[in-house]
């Protein structure tokens, strides 16, 4: 093993461990790994945009490829830096307006298109039907009860009393076992990523350690 | 001006943008969808992230320079932020700069940003169960089948799960049983609240577009 996977491993077995020490309680440790991941994340996040946003974007069509047209949003970008001073501040919301307005009226149809559509389209199926099984159509009809009835429980124009009341509660029992399950989901998600950490310092690290010496 | 000028850029672009969706030309395929929607808003899109980066250098750069409690953890910051940037953007490929793989800047990234942020996340494993135990008592119905699912699903994704199937001879499947949560009632009430959220976007969209939804104006003049 090279010297630098040998410092990398004992760099991350460092940081990890300055981060399961706030199990015990907040300390200078985590304190200083957490804002340590912060910087570092913000000056990752810079070099990607560097190289793979304003080089290739920015840079090299307006410089290398005469592009000129560029310079157009280029000078809207540069109205972002009116906020730097208290008479220019509100230049920022010329960028800000381009991205709102472009962003929403782009987004009413695809959301229309994958969001409703599609979804409603995918809940109108067969409740029952020649070469279903028992559990197939018992699974579809429960599928579109739960979608109808979790809707019915979102829908506040009506009071939720009589039938409209019982089929909100009955939507409230759906929505409850999907959020139990999406919970359940994120638990595993994270126990495996503990799993993860775990195995690093109890089977990666030692190895590293038994190398050195 | 100061707030009439963005709410006519707001109101013009999406009235444009919402047609072009709809249109089958050169101009809004090429023009408007590929040139602006995504090349121009990309060069945007980094001008913001300098505006963002700015801030945080200004708050870390204030609190180091005012020395307030815990200043020393703004220059850790800080210094993070400009090692990244060295070896990331400075440093030529040659003296291991750059961003790919075997650079210095990768290695930071692999020692230093993945393992620390598998393990923040990882952290939350304990804190999700400690309040799984405190959320979890069957008081009503609702939390009773909260309880039941997310039991059968944590139970479904782990070894255990296979092992009582076999045990039990198939009688406690609980991956089964989880898959079926997952594509039927999980998958129903996903599908009612992705209306919803689809509806309330639309809603805010057309509340932007005519000037009805302010907010992103900030509060001053």
């Amino acid at each position: 093993m090279g010297f630098w996977s040998v410092l990398g491993t004992l760099v991350a077995a460092v940081f990890t461990l300055a981060i399961f020490s706030f199990l015990y309680k907040d300390n200078p440790f985590y304190k200083a790994a957490e804002h340590i991941m912060i910087g570092v994340s913000v000056g990752y996040g810079l070099a990607q945009l560097y190289h793979l946003g304003f080089k290739p974007y920015l840079w090299n069509p307006v410089f290398k490829e005469a592009q000129y047209e560029l310079l157009i949003p280029a000078a809207i970008g540069m109205l972002y830096f009116g906020f730097l001073h208290p008479k220019t501040r509100w230049l920022i919301r010329i960028p800000i307006a381009l991205f709102m307005g472009i962003g929403s009226g782009f987004s009413i149809a695809p959301s229309m298109q994958a969001a409703i559509y599609t979804q409603l389209q995918a809940t109108i199926i067969p409740l029952w039907q020649h070469g279903l099984t028992f559990g197939e159509a018992l699974s579809n009809i429960l599928i579109v009860v739960g979608v109808f009835t979790a809707i019915i429980y979102f829908f506040f124009s009506w009071k939720h009393k009589g039938v409209i009341g019982g089929l909100a509660k009955a939507g409230i029992y759906f929505l409850m076992i999907g959020f139990g399950a999406s919970f359940g989901l994120t638990v595993m998600g994270r126990i495996s990523l503990l799993i993860g950490r775990v195995i690093f310092l109890f089977q990666d690290l030692p190895k590293v350690i038994i190398g050195i010496f | 001006m100061k707030r009439s000028l963005p709410l006519a850029i707001v109101f013009i672009g999406g009235i444009i943008y919402f047609f072009a969706y709809f249109t089958p030309h050169y101009f809004s395929e090429y023009i408007l969808q590929q040139k602006i929607l995504v090349d121009w808003l990309k060069i945007l899109g980094l001008f913001a992230f300098v505006i963002g980066l700015y801030s945080l250098i200004h708050l870390h750069a204030t609190k180091i320079k005012r020395k307030v409690d815990n200043w020393q953890y703004s220059v850790m910051t800080l210094t993070g932020l400009t090692i990244m940037f060295i070896f990331g953007i400075l440093v030529p490929e040659k003296f291991g700069g750059g961003i790919d793989q075997g650079s210095i800047y990768d290695w930071i990234f692999m020692n230093v940003q993945v393992p620390l942020q598998a393990t923040m996340f990882s952290l939350l494993a304990f804190y999700i169960t400690s309040a799984a135990f405190r959320a979890f008592k069957a008081r009503s119905v609702e939390a009773t089948c909260l309880l039941i699912a997310a039991t059968i699903v944590m139970l479904g994704r782990v070894p255990l799960g296979e092992s009582i199937r076999s045990a039990t001879k198939g009688f406690l499947d609980f991956p089964l049983w989880t898959q079926w949560i997952l594509d039927v009632p999980n998958m129903a009430t996903k599908r009612a609240i992705t209306f919803g959220v689809a509806l309330g976007m639309i809603a805010t969209s057309l509340k932007i577009m005519f000037g009805i939804e302010r907010s992103w104006l900030g509060g001053s003049e």
